[in-house]
């Protein structure tokens, strides 16, 4: 059942948000700490569960899978939310502040993506896929 | 006959929502293909896109909230809201290899506090040299280059003055709207192409907005490792910067 996976992956987020709440509220954070992390955590462990014991069929798969791949269009439609406006207005100290710490940062992303036991490349994907597909 | 065509639209929020983004999306697919021949991704055109009509709809109306305060789009706001967007990260979590990810634990750990500081170490001396020389001036404007969420809860925190918060709140979408655009063209020099990178990038590049636009752009398949970490960076931000952060300034400067 379809439905089945949907509620396995709304029990980790709303168990994930809890946690994170509640690991905010004890070191005084004043905000959710980590709580999506703790959530994709849970999850990664019920997959590894429910797979371990074959619990885990192709349409309980889809229930989650289908949310999955809804992401990138959630993410244009909180582009599309942005307030933009209030961010070009902020005027030079926004905009030197932002670019200098972004660009500082990416420095340090290639140091360290280049330090010590580098990761395995992804195989490229496939270039057969029409571009439309790609997007999803 | 139009008006109530548009009462329908506007009456149905969310389902014209997922109208609106599948349309913009075709587009995006099309331009990506004819006029870049594929080379910069349809997802990272879209999202463009989005950035466009919510400055768009930031002008019609004078709010917050882009086109979703246009009341015929007001779904996009529900659509691209926390709830969906952390729902659907989650869910990307299901493609996640558990052994990738463990592999990459301590250095994501690193990253996240290297990806705290020095945003906030440019953002308050940015801020010094612009003749701010206060420390919760400093701090605000520092927090708010961290991520726009951080910004403002560290100036409430430490008594900023709104239009300390709403400058910290420019640095900090300015910065993750940076991140959504410029990201894909540099990738090959992040060596951003594996997942271990993809979470060195998620604990420096900040906010799990920003990251994993940035990263649907680049390769979709390395957002769950990228958000991973980056959820950690709004918390421990909120946690640093009216501390520790704060106190760093003020012995500093006072």
């Amino acid at each position: 059942m379809i439905i089945y996976g949907t509620a396995i992956l709304a029990a980790c987020y709303l168990s994930g948000i809890f946690l994170g709440d509640l690991l905010g509220s004890a070191i005084g954070a004043k905000a959710n700490v980590g709580g999506v992390g703790i959530a994709m955590i849970l999850l990664i462990f019920a997959k590894m569960y429910l797979e371990k014991y074959k619990m885990m069929p192709k349409a309980t798969e889809g229930g989650i899978n289908f949310w999955g791949a809804l992401y990138i269009p959630v993410v244009v439609a909180m582009a599309a939310q942005q307030n933009v406006v209030v961010a070009l207005r902020g005027g030079w100290i926004a905009v030197i502040s932002a670019a200098v710490a972004f660009a500082l940062c990416c420095c340090v992303i290639a140091t360290l993506s280049r330090m010590g036991n580098r990761g395995i490349p992804l195989p490229p994907l496939a270039l057969d896929v029409p571009a439309d597909a790609a997007v999803r | 006959m139009f008006e109530m065509f548009s009462k329908a639209l506007a009456q149905n929020g969310l389902v014209t929502a997922f109208v609106v983004v599948g349309i913009i999306t075709w587009i995006s697919a099309i331009l990506s293909r004819r006029l870049t021949l594929g080379r910069v991704q349809g997802s990272a055109i879209a999202i463009l896109i989005g950035l466009g009509l919510a400055y768009y709809g930031g002008i019609m109306t004078g709010k917050e909230k882009g086109i979703a305060d246009i009341s015929l789009f007001s779904g996009i706001g529900l659509m691209g809201g926390a709830m969906f967007r952390d729902f659907t990260i989650v869910a990307t979590a299901f493609e996640v290899q558990a052994t990738e990810a463990r592999r990459a634990g301590l250095i994501g750990a690193l990253a996240l506090l290297i990806g705290t500081v020095v945003p906030f170490v440019v953002g308050a001396v940015v801020a010094w040299s612009f003749g701010y020389r206060d420390a919760v001036a400093m701090t605000t404007i520092g927090a708010g280059a961290v991520t726009y969420i951080v910004g403002p809860v560290t100036g409430a925190a430490i008594g900023a003055s709104s239009d300390l918060m709403a400058l910290s709140i420019a640095t900090g979408v300015i910065k993750a709207i940076m991140v959504m655009v410029v990201t894909p063209y540099i990738a090959r020099f992040l060596g951003l192409n594996n997942p271990r990178s993809a979470m060195i990038f998620g604990g420096l590049a900040g906010t799990v907005s920003g990251v994993s636009a940035a990263l649907a752009a680049t390769d979709r398949r390395l957002v769950p490792y990228g958000a991973l970490v980056a959820t950690f960076h709004t918390g421990l931000g909120c946690l640093m910067g009216p501390s520790i952060l704060y106190l760093a300034v003020k012995a500093l400067f006072s």
